[in-house]
C-alpha cells in the first residue's frame, strides 16, 4: 500500500486503514460536495513506525507503569506527556522517511496544510470521539507535515484518550491512527452546523465566524449563531455578539486580527448562504443516516465541507462528570491570558484585601452573638473563594502544561519534563514565607540567651526582636498550625511556630531555605527561544511567561486562600476561648454553644495507631522493599521516614527526615526545608509537594502508591528521585 | 571439536537473542541470592551486560563480591520442556562501567532494550558488565557441554 493515499483511492484502502475521517470525506466527495484537497497517511504506515523503532514496546512500559484505576488525571496527563515526547524523539526509519517524503513533496508542496487525526472507529460509528486526538492547522513544508504525522500518532494515547480508553477500546497491540493531510482553505468565513440542537429536537443550529474556525471551536471567538427549523431550515432566530476580531493563518499557526467595520456590523453568512450551509447539512445526514456535526467554510462563494461525524453531545454518553471537567481544563493561550489577567489584577488583590478586612477587626469587642454572626460571615467568604478557586485558579495551572507541550514541540529533548527547569524560581510565596521562617531560626542560632529561654517556653517580651519578626510572620502567614486542617488545632498558636523555629535552628546556617538549589537556565532559555522562527519569538516569550505566573500562582494562590481560612479559624478559635473562659457570662455561653461551629464535640486528639498485636507478627513476615513511583526530583536522599498523617505530625517534623505523605498541601509545605526527601502519594509533577520539593534541589517522587501502608514509620529508607524508587533498609538476607 | 564449540556458541547465541531475560546469581556473606535482569551480550559472548539501580541488592552484592551466575533458557511452561527446552548457565565476574565510556556497549544493549532508555539515563542507574568465563548448556533433559570463552 502507498504510504500517502489520494482520496480517489480511499474506498480501496478501507475504513480500517484510512479511519473515519477520510473515509466521510471522501463519500461526501462522492456526493459532488465540495472537499478541500484531502490525503492519508494509512494506518499501516503507524504500525511499520511504532515495529521498527520497538516505540511500542516502550509505550506498553508507560502505560503499564501504574494501573490507570489508581492514577489521577495529573498522572494521566504526565503519562500522555512522556508517550507524546517518545514519539517526538523517535526519528522515523530512513526508509518510512523516504517514501512519505516523497510523496508529501508531490502532494503538498510548500502549500500550508492541516494534519488531522482519523482512528479507525472515529466519526464514521455511533459514537464520535471528537477532541481527543489532535488536528494541527497550517502547516507548510515536509519536515513539518512530517513532525506533525507523529504528534497526531502521539495522541492516539492524549490524555484525553487514556481518560475515555474503555470506550475508545484503546489497546497498544491493536490500537492504530491514519492521519489526514488536508489542504488549507484560506477562508474568510467558516463555522459548525449542527443538524440537530443538543438542546431543542425540533432545531438545527448554524454557528459562524469571519476566518478560520479555529477559535470558534476553541471558544475563543464567540460566533453569530442562527437557530433553524429542523425540517425547512426557516430561521427562527439569530443571536449576533460584539463582533471585533477573527482567527487567521500566520506561519506556522493561527493568529488573531481585527475585523473591517463592515464586518463589525454584518454577519458572516447573509439568508441564502445560512439556507445552502443548512441544505448541504441535510444533505449529510441523509448520507450518514444520522444528523451530523459538520465543519465547513466558504472560500468566496464555494461552500467547503472540511469535517463531518455524527453528534453525541459531549462525545460520549458520559455519566463521569470528573472526566468531563478534566477536559475543560485543557485551555487555549488566549483563553489562558485572559484568566491571568482576571487572576493577578482582580482576584487576587481582592483576596489579600479580603483577609486584610478581616483580619483588622477586633474579634474580642464583638458580643456573642455578634461573634457567631462573624463565624458564619467568615465561613461564607472562604467558601466563596474555594469556588474561584475551582472556576479559575485551578484551570490556570493548565498553562503550565500549555507551556510544557509547546516547549518539547519546539525543543524536542530528550527529558520531557526539561521545561519544568524554566518554570522554577518564580519567587513563590511559600518560599517567602519559608525565608522569614529561616531568618528568625537565625535569631535563634545566634542567641544562646533566646535559645535558652525557647526551650524553657519563656517568650521573649514583646519588643524584643524576635517576637517582633514573630509577629510580622503570624500577621502574614498565620501561625500554620491553624491553616494546617482543621481548627481544632489552632489552640497551639505561636508555640507551634517557634517549635519549628527550634527545628530549623538545629540546622546549620547555609543548609537549605533561602539557599535553594541553583540551576543555570540560561542555555537552556536561549536554546528555547533558538528554535522558534524569528516572527514566533514574541510568542514563545510571552507563554514562557505565562507558563511561570502559572507556576507561581499554582502555588501563591493556596497561600492566599489559606489566609482567609486562616481568618474563619481565628473567630472559630475566638469562640472556643470564651466557652472555656470562666469568666464568660452563662447566657453568652449558652448562645456558643448552640452555635454549629462549638455544638459539635471537639474531636479527641489523635493517638498514634497502635498496630493490632496480629499486625505485629505480620509484618515481621512481610516487609516493602521497593516501591516505585514517578520520579519528580532528582536526587538520591537516605534517612528516617516520618509519615505525617495529620497536621499535628508536620509540627514535630524533625530535620533530616523524609516526608511521606498521602499529599503536601501548599500551606504545609513550610516543613520542606527541614525533610532531605518528599514521598508522595498522590501523583503528578506539578503537585505542589513536588514544585517546592524541586525548588530545593531535594529528591521526591509522587504516585507511589499505598507508600503510608507499605513504609514504617521511623524506619530508614532510600529515596531515588531519579528513578522513583524507594527502598527500604531491611535486614540482609 | 572446534566444530562442536563452534556450534555450541551458535546455539547459546540463538537463545541469548531469543531471551529478552535472565536470572542472575549473586552472593554476599555466605548468602546467595537471585534476581531478573534484562540483559544483552557482546557478538563473542563474552561480555553480558545489564542495568541495574544502586539501591538494590544484586548491586550490592555483586560490588562486594563480582563472581556472578547467569542462567538463560526457552521453558515455555509446559510437560515437554524437559527435553525441549535448552538451558545455559554462565559464569564471570561482574564490574560496574561507565555508560559513556562503554557508550557502544550500551548502544547494543539499548538495541535489544530499547524500551529501557530512560531508565539507563538516570545517574543511579548502574551499567553492569560481566566478564564471562564459562558456559554450562543443558539439553534433552541432561546433556551438558561445558566451554570456556578465552579473552
Amino acid at each position: 500500500m502507498k504510504p500517502v493515499l489520494q482520496s480517489k483511492e480511499f474506498s480501496a484502502a478501507g475504513k480500517d486503514q484510512v479511519g473515519g475521517k477520510a473515509w466521510c470525506l471522501a463519500k461526501i466527495s462522492g456526493q459532488g460536495i465540495s472537499i478541500p484537497k484531502t490525503w492519508c497517511v494509512p494506518c499501516a504506515v503507524y504500525q511499520d513506525f511504532i515495529s521498527q523503532t520497538r516505540l511500542r514496546d516502550r509505550i506498553f512500559l508507560e502505560i503499564n507503569r501504574k494501573p490507570f484505576e489508581q492514577m489521577r488525571w495529573e498522572e494521566i496527563w504526565d503519562t500522555a506527556l512522556r508517550i507524546r515526547n517518545q514519539f517526538l524523539t523517535t526519528p522515523l526509519p530512513p526508509e518510512i522517511r523516504k517514501d512519505l517524503a516523497d510523496l508529501i513533496d508531490a502532494y503538498c508542496g510548500e502549500k500550508p496544510v492541516a494534519v488531522r487525526s482519523s482512528a479507525p472507529g472515529e466519526d464514521g460509528s455511533a459514537a464520535s470521539f471528537a477532541g481527543l486526538h489532535e488536528s494541527f492547522i497550517n502547516i507548510s513544508g515536509t519536515d513539518d507535515i512530517l513532525k506533525h504525522i507523529r504528534l497526531v500518532w502521539a495522541s492516539l494515547y492524549s490524555d484525553a484518550a487514556l481518560l475515555y480508553r474503555k470506550e475508545l477500546g484503546l489497546d497498544i497491540r491493536t490500537s492504530r491512527m491514519a492521519v489526514v493531510i488536508q489542504e488549507l482553505i484560506p477562508s474568510d468565513r467558516s463555522g459548525i452546523f449542527f443538524g440537530v440542537n443538543p438542546s431543542d429536537a425540533g432545531e438545527s443550529l448554524l454557528e459562524a465566524v469571519y476566518g478560520l474556525n479555529q477559535a470558534l471551536v476553541d471558544g475563543d471567538i464567540a460566533p453569530d449563531r442562527w437557530h433553524l427549523h429542523r425540517s425547512s431550515g426557516r430561521i427562527i432566530r439569530h443571536e449576533s455578539p460584539a463582533r471585533d476580531r477573527c482567527a487567521v493563518a500566520v506561519p506556522g499557526g493561527v493568529s488573531f486580527t481585527g475585523l473591517s467595520s463592515h464586518q463589525v456590523d454584518t454577519p458572516p453568512l447573509n439568508d441564502r448562504e445560512v439556507r445552502r450551509v443548512w441544505e448541504t447539512g441535510k444533505q449529510l445526514e441523509t448520507l450518514f443516516d444520522r444528523p451530523q456535526d459538520v465543519e465547513w467554510t466558504f472560500l468566496d462563494d464555494r461552500l467547503i465541507i472540511l469535517q463531518s461525524r455524527p453528534i453525541t453531545s459531549t462525545g460520549f454518553t458520559d455519566t463521569d462528570e470528573k472526566r468531563a471537567w478534566y477536559l475543560t481544563l485543557h485551555r487555549s493561550y488566549e483563553n489562558l491570558q485572559a484568566l491571568h489577567e482576571k487572576i493577578t489584577r482582580d482576584l487576587i488583590p481582592e483576596m489579600i484585601a479580603e483577609a486584610e478586612r478581616l483580619g483588622s477587626k477586633p474579634l474580642a469587642d464583638l458580643s456573642a452573638q455578634d461573634l457567631c454572626r462573624e463565624i458564619e460571615e467568615r465561613q461564607k467568604i472562604y467558601d466563596h473563594w474555594v469556588s474561584v478557586y475551582w472556576a479559575d485558579f485551578i484551570p490556570f495551572a493548565h498553562g503550565i502544561r500549555l507551556f510544557g507541550q509547546v516547549y518539547n514541540d519546539a525543543v524536542t529533548p530528550e527529558d520531557p519534563y526539561e521545561f519544568m527547569a524554566l518554570l522554577e524560581k518564580t519567587g513563590l510565596k511559600s518560599m517567602e514565607r519559608n525565608q522569614l521562617l529561616e531568618e528568625l531560626a537565625e535569631m535563634i542560632r545566634s542567641d544562646a540567651d533566646l535559645r535558652v529561654r525557647l526551650e524553657k517556653d519563656l517568650a521573649p517580651g514583646p519588643d524584643h526582636p524576635f517576637t517582633r519578626l514573630l509577629d510580622t510572620f503570624i500577621g502574614q502567614f498565620g501561625d500554620l498550625s491553624c491553616t494546617t486542617g482543621s481548627g481544632s488545632e489552632c489552640q497551639y498558636g505561636a508555640s507551634a511556630v517557634i517549635r519549628l523555629l527550634m527545628e530549623f535552628a538545629r540546622r546549620p546556617a547555609s543548609a537549605g531555605s533561602g539557599m535553594p538549589h541553583q540551576r543555570d537556565t540560561a542555555a537552556l532559555k536561549e536554546q528555547y527561544m533558538a528554535s522558534f522562527p524569528a516572527h514566533r519569538r514574541a510568542f514563545a516569550q510571552d507563554l514562557l511567561h505565562l507558563g511561570r505566573e502559572s507556576y507561581r500562582l499554582r502555588d501563591d494562590d493556596n497561600i492566599h486562600l489559606g489566609r482567609i481560612e486562616a481568618r474563619l479559624f481565628e473567630a472559630v478559635q475566638e469562640g472556643q476561648r470564651r466557652l472555656g473562659d470562666p469568666a464568660t457570662e452563662e447566657k453568652d455561653r449558652d448562645m456558643l454553644a448552640r452555635f454549629p461551629a462549638f455544638s459539635a464535640a471537639p474531636a479527641a486528639p489523635k493517638q498514634p495507631e497502635a498496630p493490632a498485636a496480629d499486625e505485629t507478627a505480620a509484618r515481621r513476615w512481610f516487609r516493602s522493599r521497593q516501591i516505585v513511583g514517578q520520579p519528580a526530583g532528582p536526587g538520591i536522599a537516605t534517612g528516617t521516614a516520618r509519615l505525617v498523617k495529620t497536621p499535628q505530625d508536620l509540627l514535630s517534623f524533625k530535620q533530616g527526615e523524609i516526608l511521606v505523605c498521602q499529599g503536601v498541601d501548599p500551606n504545609m509545605t513550610f516543613v520542606i526545608p527541614l525533610a532531605s526527601a518528599v514521598v508522595e502519594e498522590r501523583g503528578g509533577m506539578l503537585i505542589h509537594g513536588a514544585i517546592i520539593a524541586r525548588e530545593y534541589g531535594l529528591p521526591c517522587i509522587t504516585g507511589a502508591p499505598q507508600a503510608m501502608q507499605l513504609i514504617q514509620d521511623g524506619t530508614r529508607i532510600t529515596v531515588d528521585g531519579y528513578l522513583g524508587i524507594i527502598t527500604s533498609h531491611t535486614k540482609g538476607l | 571439536m572446534e566444530n562442536n564449540r563452534k556450534q555450541t556458541l551458535e546455539q547459546i547465541a540463538a537463545l541469548f537473542a531469543s531471551q529478552d531475560l535472565a536470572v542472575l546469581s549473586t552472593q554476599k556473606d555466605n548468602q546467595p541470592y537471585a534476581s531478573l535482569v534484562a540483559f544483552a551480550t557482546s557478538t563473542d559472548l563474552g561480555h553480558l551486560y545489564f542495568l541495574t539501580p544502586t539501591t538494590t541488592r544484586k548491586y550490592d552484592h555483586l560490588t562486594a563480591n563480582p563472581p556472578v551466575a547467569i542462567l538463560v533458557n526457552d521453558s515455555r511452561n509446559q510437560a515437554d520442556d524437559i527435553y525441549r527446552a535448552v538451558s545455559v548457565t554462565g559464569t564471570g565476574r561482574a564490574a560496574v562501567v561507565d555508560k559513556v565510556k562503554e557508550k557502544d556497549a550500551l548502544a547494543l544493549f539499548l538495541k535489544k532494550h530499547p524500551h529501557l532508555k530512560e531508565f539507563s539515563r538516570a545517574p543511579t542507574t548502574a551499567f553492569i558488565c560481566v566478564a564471562m568465563h564459562r558456559y554450562y548448556m543443558v539439553s534433552r533433559f541432561q546433556n551438558v557441554v561445558e566451554l570456556e570463552i578465552i579473552p
